[in-house]
């Protein structure tokens, strides 16, 4: 295959868009095209002060190098989940961050989770009723939270998130399934500033995973290659397999499921927003805004871990 | 014959075919790696050669 753009030899093929490219010119062409999306979402401007979450991953490290190369102030966030899974999930991949920061001379936070809390994400999970099976959904509670915190405390306008299209696809599959109302409409690739939340964006939302992949190994960027061992066999693999499937068969398709809903979307098929938005109140622990009538989940989890320690579990 | 390596997984298949009839002898979908050669990344409709060993890299993370 030829690079539709100088005609050598093709590293990619994109069929969604018939387009295959070379090294050099995919190189360019995913940057340029991170910088055409952030600006058709109205994700955030030059001015702006981003935070981008990294995990140590293709997908955050390289949102945060074309972020970078394309000129925006963006630093980043590695929050340590404190997971080992038998192969040093969470050291190895802070090591990795560290490391891409230093070589490029970027700013990088780190918060520690179980200096925060007192536990790490697994322990979490054992003392919450929410990880009896897997530590999955405390994991995105004590994410989301400190994501917003530091963005908050330290002034950040906006947060960034490597999501790719995989992983939108794939929500948006699961949210289809079950019509939750809620979820659909807060999904997209912005979601609005509120008292209290900073601005979420997520600039590659357009970019399938594998293209995350390809872009990431082409441009150098050493990442974690191993899964978070609480991922494996999840729901959300699994709906990435069955759209891989259709997309094999009918290519473009996890591209327009997800293009067309956001065209639905804007066009007002789902709900108003002011019909299904709950009432939020400032958390009376942390400040940040919760539908909870008190602590917020994230206080909540934090109590009972007090407790526990006070009882000697 | 060719040899196709997927983490800990390896795959023997015959020369002379795409690294797409490959992948899909191997049971593997295109779309969920990205195969290299020689240090090179390479486009499914290669043909791979005999005694080569590609690299593939899953691309797919859960969570």
């Amino acid at each position: 295959m030829k690079c539709r753009k100088c005609g050598g030899k093709a590293v990619i093929n994109m069929p969604q868009h018939h387009l295959g490219l070379c090294k050099d010119d995919y190189l360019a062409w995913l940057p340029e095209q991170t910088g055409r999306f952030i600006e058709k979402y109205a994700m955030f401007g030059r001015e702006e002060k981003v935070l981008v979450a990294v995990s140590g991953g293709k997908d955050s490290l390289a949102l945060w190098e074309i972020l970078h190369r394309l000129g925006y102030q963006a630093d980043g966030l590695y929050l340590c989940l404190g997971i080992d899974g038998g192969i040093a999930y969470s050291s190895e991949s802070q090591r990795l961050t560290e490391q891409f920061a230093a070589a490029r001379g970027l700013q990088l936070h780190i918060v520690n989770v179980e200096a925060e809390t007192g536990r790490t994400i697994p322990e979490l999970a054992r003392l919450s009723l929410r990880g009896r099976s897997k530590p999955c959904s405390v994991c995105g509670l004590v994410k989301r939270h400190e994501m917003n915190r530091v963005a908050r405390d330290l002034g950040y306008n906006v947060l960034a998130t490597g999501h790719n299209l995989d992983d939108e696809a794939a929500v948006l599959f699961g949210n289809t399934l079950t019509w939750s109302r809620e979820y659909l409409l807060r999904q997209g690739p912005v979601l609005p500033a509120i008292p209290g939340l900073a601005r979420k964006v997520k600039p590659l939302c357009r970019f399938y995973e594998r293209e995350m992949a390809a872009y990431a190994l082409l441009r150098g960027i050493e990442y974690i290659y191993e899964e978070c061992p609480h991922a494996l066999g999840s729901t959300s693999t699994y709906y990435k397999e069955v759209l891989n499937r259709m997309e094999h068969e009918r290519p473009g398709v996890k591209l327009r499921f997800y293009l067309a809903f956001l065209d639905a979307h804007k066009s007002g098929l789902f709900a108003r927003q002011e019909d299904v938005q709950p009432s939020l109140n400032p958390c009376p622990g942390c400040g940040q805004p919760t539908s909870a009538p008190g602590l917020c989940s994230f206080c909540r989890l934090k109590e009972k871990v007090r407790s526990s320690g006070e009882a000697g579990l | 014959m060719v040899k196709l390596v997927l983490r800990k997984d390896e795959f023997e298949v015959r020369h002379g075919m795409t690294l797409e009839a490959a992948l899909k002898k191997c049971g593997i979908l295109p779309e969920s790696v990205v195969a290299i050669r020689e240090g090179e990344m390479i486009t499914e409709d290669e043909i791979i050669k005999d005694g080569e060993t590609i690299r593939l890299v899953a691309v797919i993370s859960g969570g």
